[in-house]
């Protein structure tokens, strides 16, 4: 394999996330800045233009970075845990109690994943709001709505990882090296966290440069469509959203739309070599 | 043949059922009645509403009652569109939503093979990892960027096509492609590397000692059965559709399932939410079936009884 497009890829990346947590803090702008020089095309001042209320699309772009990139890894680590957990216990412990699991999969798999999460955030938002509300956790609950888009991407995503995990386990199960450390009187969460989870360890970090660029997708297809991040915060979804609501035939501001696109877009074309790369190096 | 159909069709109907229960019962749990509006009502009429609906008692006996119901091919009537049944909704909406899709899912398949096709046979040349590159970058691309850009271009700087309605074939094509590309690449990417693995087999290359060109080669002997991993694709495919399609309905106003989907679950229209979800998974199960039966079709290995 050629190291010198996987090392470009990941500069790029490194680079984008640095530009997301420190970029806000070099732009003359502040997010919410509204001014007079509302859809202003990009020139010297605002580089990227300003959107409808005047505000700098660069400074929105870079901040809603910070919202995107992390949605995507909090939701992909969750997904990691779930899924990882769930797949170890069904298959090392078989059977019943394996096939029962399996099952409960299966239903799952049976539902648009996209839908689930939608009616998830969409009906828990108020109810998580006030649970939030009456406990020490209250400056959170006005992100009650963010909270449940981590955990709902997440709780979607793990399943095809639990599968993949499961199948391995069944065969790593039946090895020596486990049969030896049952024999010394190892208890299970031990055998099943160290001396398993260590084989299928490989597998689960190249599914997380899958479960990455996916919970990224996601979160901007919710927020697109007015399901996900709300309205003080912003994510590329949304900038992309806020962009497509102004399409007009008499006069579009394109930069609206072309530049949270080929931000995204690009950002997922990163991803997505990254994990490719990463699976033939595995092969 | 029959006996595996009717296996496989017998171990789904549970699959629907724990979806549907599970589905009411979450649009049920969540806070906000369905009949909750700006306007107050007073409880004796929301009562009423209720015991109308069959949302009154505990929440088994209206699981029951809705169970009951659908027995009777009765999904209920929506509560923010009264006066129609979700049956009538369902009825009306999801042929455009089923046109749409076919034409999005015929459009992956029959761009995303052959485009698969000939970069496996271009392999290690720099026209193959160029098309390879290509692959990677439609999929890259989702349907949410697409169907802004393209309108912006194909309708307001190129006139080409309307950007949004329903109705004539014209007003079809941007909402079709937008939906199809990000699936042209995965499509491609997967018979390439399915062709690439076939292509080192032992038969393909007593097929080339024997004098058989390359194309014929590529499309006659190599091409069925590297086409398995794209079949066993089918039903995620399927599935992926059927979210975007949610999307493009929305930006394209396609009167379709998707677009009353989400004005359900904003509305806790606990009956049509549940009938698409209901939709959704019996299609899904199909593709599924259609899938794995294909599979078997394709690979004379894979035999139905086990």
């Amino acid at each position: 394999m050629n190291p010198r497009p996987f090392h470009l890829c990941l500069a790029a990346l490194a680079l984008l996330t640095l530009a997301a947590i420190f970029g806000p803090y070099f732009s003359p702008y502040s997010v919410d800045q509204i001014s007079q020089t509302r859809l202003a095309s990009p020139d010297a001042t605002h580089w990227l233009g300003t959107d409808l209320h005047g505000r700098d699309l660069l400074t929105r772009l870079l901040f809603g970075a910070r919202i995107s990139l992390l949605v995507g890894l909090v939701g992909a680590t969750i997904s990691l845990f779930v899924g990882v957990t769930y797949g170890l216990i069904s298959g090392y412990l078989g059977g019943r109690i394996d096939n029962a699991m399996m099952r409960f999969v299966d239903i799952l798999y049976a539902l648009p994943r996209i839908v689930l999460v939608i009616v998830l955030i969409s009906l828990f938002d108020l109810k998580l709001k006030h649970l939030l509300d009456g406990t020490f956790l209250a400056p959170l609950a006005s992100h009650a709505r963010l909270l449940l888009l981590f955990v709902g991407l997440g709780l979607v995503e793990w399943l095809t990882l639990a599968r993949i995990v499961r199948a391995q386990v069944l065969s790593i199960k039946e090895r020596a090296f486990v049969l030896s450390a049952r024999l010394i009187g190892q208890n299970t969460p031990t055998i099943l966290f160290r001396q398993i989870l260590p084989q299928v360890l490989p597998i689960v970090l190249t599914y997380l440069t899958l479960a990455l660029p996916a919970v990224i997708l996601e979160e901007s297809f919710l927020s697109f469509l007015g399901l996900g991040v709300q309205a003080p915060l912003a994510s590329w979804g949304t900038l992309l959203a806020d962009g497509a609501a102004l399409l007009n035939p008499i006069r579009t501001p394109w930069w609206l739309i072309v530049f949270p696109s080929l931000l995204l877009a690009f950002t997922l074309l990163l991803l997505n070599f990254l994990g490719d790369q990463l699976r033939k190096l595995q092969k | 043949m029959i006996s595996f159909l009717l296996r496989r069709i017998l171990s789904s109907i549970p699959v629907a059922l724990s979806v549907i229960a599970i589905c009411f019962l979450l649009v049920r749990l969540a806070p906000g009645s369905p009949f909750s509006s700006e306007r107050a009502l007073d409880p004796a009429t929301q009562a009423m509403l209720e015991t109308k609906y069959g949302l009154s008692g505990s929440l088994p006996n209206q699981l029951f009652h809705y169970a009951s119901n659908l027995l009777h091919g009765d999904l209920g009537d929506s509560l923010k569109f009264r006066g129609r049944s979700v049956n009538e909704i369902i009825g009306q909406s999801l042929p455009r939503s089923l046109l749409l899709g076919s034409i999005a899912f015929t459009l992956a398949l029959a761009l995303g093979i052959p485009l698969g096709a000939w970069s496996a046979a271009r392999q290690g040349k720099p026209s193959g990892t160029f098309l390879n590159g290509l692959a990677l970058l439609t999929l890259s691309i989702p349907t949410f960027i697409l169907a802004p850009v393209t309108v912006l271009l194909f309708s307001f700087y190129i006139r080409l096509c309307p950007p949004a309605g329903w109705g004539s074939p014209s007003q079809l094509i941007l909402p079709s492609l937008c939906l199809s590309l990000p699936f042209v690449g995965v499509c491609a990417r997967l018979t390439r590397s399915g062709l690439l693995e076939v292509l080192g087999a032992d038969f393909i290359r007593t097929a080339r000692a024997k004098g058989v060109t390359e194309p014929n080669l590529v499309f006659l002997h190599a091409l069925r059965p590297a086409i398995l991993p794209l079949v066993a694709y089918a039903g995620p495919l399927a599935a992926s559709i059927l979210t975007g399609s949610l999307l493009i309905e929305e930006t394209f106003a396609i009167p379709g399932i998707g677009q009353f989907f989400v004005s359900g679950v904003i509305n806790r229209d606990v009956f049509l939410v549940s009938g698409v979800v209901l939709v959704y998974c019996l299609l899904l199960l199909f593709f599924n079936l259609i899938a794995d039966w294909l599979t078997a079709l394709l690979d004379p290995r894979i035999s139905l009884s086990s």
